[in-house]
């Protein structure tokens, strides 16, 4: 099952690396992973997906508060209250005949993203969404129209309401 | 204020927390350093002949002392060779603070001369490191060194330091030591009162109980405390191999060491028991056998300082987060408020099982005539030292024999990898005890495979004058390996024959210390007198023991705790 997991840590030099570390490791798979520095530049906030079960989550959540970095561990995924979870999703696509271009559009149109370079040969598209919604935008592109390059920011994620991490 | 230099503040700081002995080796990006340590009147620095000595030595006086061990090498391949040792520290959770050199800062990256990634290498096995950016860096990292060192869990802390932040020529003021205070550390000290309830509920309840003790009470201080409750609770205690040391090996309530080579009493307590009560200890795969098997009928109250070793391999019942010694007065709390003395199971029946599992007596072991027993050596060795010397052992049937055969009386006297099975660590880990503790003695127990290891540091013992006793159980081989190999691979005895030793006798008179060689049954006791007898000597005693002997009992792979070989099959 996947799980998000937000970190809260110290902005320090290596301090990102061991958090990577910590998960290759023990045998733990991350599947993305998203890092920036929080309102205070001092702490990062790294928000990672990542699979396994109940007693995995625990362990590793166990040893990530073991890193003197870390300030603060939370399951969002195990939150009762639910999470807010986005992607941004870049992706070029070859737009150099009629159709292909209508192809995009008339997609676009029905997932509710946007094409936000256009140049004779290329689009750019930009699509803001869960992750489930950005695989299901990415499928009926790849049989649509031919895709160029993707690139995914990985999960950003807050918790519902009243619950929240901060140092 | 005093202005110093980058180099003096690192010295004055290492003062300021306690520093009596640094251990190390010097090197380019450390000589201003070593320069300021020549002004030191409190340190006193011994200069091993390996970077992994040094480093071992810390570990070594750290376990005997329960101080923090400093160890200070130069960048690079010295950083390199430390690594051995900073993993057996993490593995045992010793506290340890490795100061490593680094090249000037605006060459880091650069592939420089003995330039290693030092904090990127050592990141999987250290509890925390630091890279010094700038000179003011230096006591501030080395206060939180020695401080996340020496809490909660322990372990080791590398502090990396580039050349340019203790250049001579830039002067700072120097701001002293104070408290340590991090925002994202906290460990845990009290355990939760609610889980503490419990877990003594199940102690009046249990009908089949065992303690099982662990390294962890000796690091936290609590052997007292947890022999006072093991007295009061009147229940058997088996020990891990980290364990040795806090209940008397002599004590009638004393099973022995569980696990791989535990004795059957303990291992067939474990499997039966109804209930395990286990403190400061993380049921590594050498204790449980297969988990999947472990304790089948038990409840498990696991206590820890570390959260995450609970329920990492074996799933708690009852988990408890805390430091031994709190949590042993809390548990005492407990039992008042339960009235435990009148308010508990009968255990007479248990005792009585226990018993009969005692008398099949495990420790004894078919004799060879002609040849000395690597157990006799050991038993005899008990006999003359009384368990009150400091034992250090490298890895192999060696230390399981001496964990077997020497009865452990008091915490802090058994030094050995247990995690990492690090071979070359009792020689340099006996140098380190012997410094820390010259009024005892301090004996190493090893192999002629192990002992090889480490050997150089037969020169650091002569420039200092550390009288370290050195038994070599000689039997011509890799002892465990050829164990394994002839009982899991028919008997094909591949690469572990050592043939060609050197004349350990030769050797350590080359060294300018004493040697002496029995082969001979009736002249063992002798020869141990002898070499105990002579305090300012080191000694090496080589002892040609049997290459066939075992180390028996040993648990059946994959079994439960109680499927053991007792005799050779």
């Amino acid at each position: 099952m996947r799980h998000i997991v937000s970190i809260l840590l110290e902005n320090e030099t290596g301090a990102l690396s061991r958090v990577v570390g910590l998960f290759s490791q023990r045998g733990y798979n991350i599947e993305t992973i998203t890092a920036a520095p929080t309102e205070d530049n001092t702490i990062s906030r790294i928000t990672i997906s990542t699979n396994g079960d109940a007693l995995v989550i625990e362990r590793i959540i166990k040893q990530l508060n073991k890193l003197v970095n870390v300030i603060k561990v939370s399951c969002l995924s195990d939150d009762e209250n639910g999470a807010v979870q986005r992607e941004i999703l870049y992706v070029k696509l070859l737009a150099s005949t009629h159709d292909a271009r209508e192809e995009i559009k008339f997609l676009c149109d029905i997932f509710n993203a946007d094409i936000v370079d256009v140049t004779p040969e290329i689009f750019v598209v930009q699509f803001v969404e869960c992750t489930e919604e950005i695989d299901r935008f990415l499928k009926a592109l790849k049989e649509q129209v031919n895709i160029i390059e993707t690139v995914r920011s990985g999960v950003c994620a807050v918790a519902r309401g009243d619950h929240y991490l901060h140092s | 204020m005093t202005m110093m230099s980058g180099a003096q503040m690192l010295v004055h700081t290492l003062e300021d927390l306690g520093v009596e002995y640094l251990f190390g080796y010097p090197g380019g990006a450390v000589l201003d350093i070593y320069d300021a340590l020549l002004d030191s009147k409190k340190i006193k620095h011994i200069l091993a002949r390996h970077e992994q000595g040094a480093a071992h030595m810390a570990d070594g006086y750290a376990r005997t002392t329960g101080k923090v061990g400093c160890c200070l090498v130069t960048s690079g391949p010295g950083a390199t060779n430390t690594v051995t040792a900073i993993a057996t520290a993490y593995m045992d959770s010793i506290p340890m603070v490795v100061v490593t050199g680094q090249v000037i800062s605006p060459l880091i990256g650069s592939d420089a001369f003995q330039e290693v990634d030092t904090v990127g290498i050592t990141r999987p096995i250290v509890k925390h490191s630091f890279l010094c950016q700038k000179a003011s860096d230096i006591p501030k990292y080395l206060a939180q060194a020695f401080y996340l060192a020496s809490t909660g869990r322990p372990g080791p802390v590398v502090v990396d330091v580039p050349k340019d932040c203790v250049r001579p020529s830039d002067k700072f003021e120097y701001p002293g030591v104070s408290e340590v205070k991090m925002k994202s550390y906290n460990p845990t000290k009290q355990g939760h009162k609610g889980q503490i309830k419990r877990a003594c509920k199940l102690l009046t309840q249990a009908s089949r109980p065992v303690l099982l003790v662990g390294g962890g009470v000796i690091l936290g201080n609590a052997a007292d405390k947890f022999n006072d409750f093991a007295k009061r609770v009147n229940m058997p205690v088996a020990s891990t191999l980290m364990g040795l040391g806090v209940m008397s090996g002599e004590d009638p309530q004393f099973l022995g060491m569980v696990g791989m080579h535990g004795t059957y009493e303990a291992n067939e307590a474990l499997d039966k028991c109804d209930l395990l009560f286990a403190i400061g200890l993380r049921f590594d795969d050498r204790v449980t056998n297969d988990v999947a098997k472990f304790c089948p009928a038990a409840k498990i109250v696991h206590i820890d300082v570390d959260p995450a070793s609970i329920s990492k391999t074996v799933v708690a019942d009852v988990p408890i987060v805390g430091q031994a010694a709190n949590v042993l007065d809390q548990i005492k709390e407990a039992l008042d408020e339960l009235d435990f003395e009148n308010n508990h199971q009968d255990l007479s029946e248990w005792y009585a099982q226990i018993q009969k599992n005692k008398a099949l007596n495990c420790l004894s072991y078919k004799d060879n005539a002609n040849c000395i027993m690597p157990q006799e050596v050991i038993s005899c060795l008990y006999k003359h030292t009384k368990g009150d010397a400091i034992i250090a052992t490298d890895v192999g049937q060696h230390q399981m024999f001496t964990a077997l055969y020497y009865k452990f009386i008091k915490p802090r006297t058994f030094l050995t990898s247990g995690g990492l099975g690090t071979m070359g660590y009792g020689f340099p880990a006996a140098i380190g005890a012997k410094v820390a503790a010259m009024d005892k003695d301090v004996c190493l127990i090893t192999g002629d495979g192990s002992f090889q290891m480490n050997i150089q540091e037969l020169s650091t013992c002569l420039e200092f004058g550390i009288p370290v006793k050195v038994f070599i159980i000689n039997n011509h081989t890799l002892g465990m390996v050829r164990q394994w190999q002839k009982l899991f691979y028919n008997g094909r005895i591949s690469s572990t024959n050592l043939n060609s030793n050197p004349d350990f006798v030769a050797l350590a008179k080359a060294y300018g210390h004493e040697g002496m060689r029995v082969t001979q049954k009736d002249k063992l006791d002798e020869a141990i007198t002898q070499a105990l007898s002579m305090k300012d000597k080191l000694v090496i005693v080589d002892i040609v023991c049997d290459i066939d002997a075992k180390v028996l009992p040993m648990q059946q792979p994959k079994g439960c705790m109680a499927d053991m070989f007792l005799n050779e099959v």
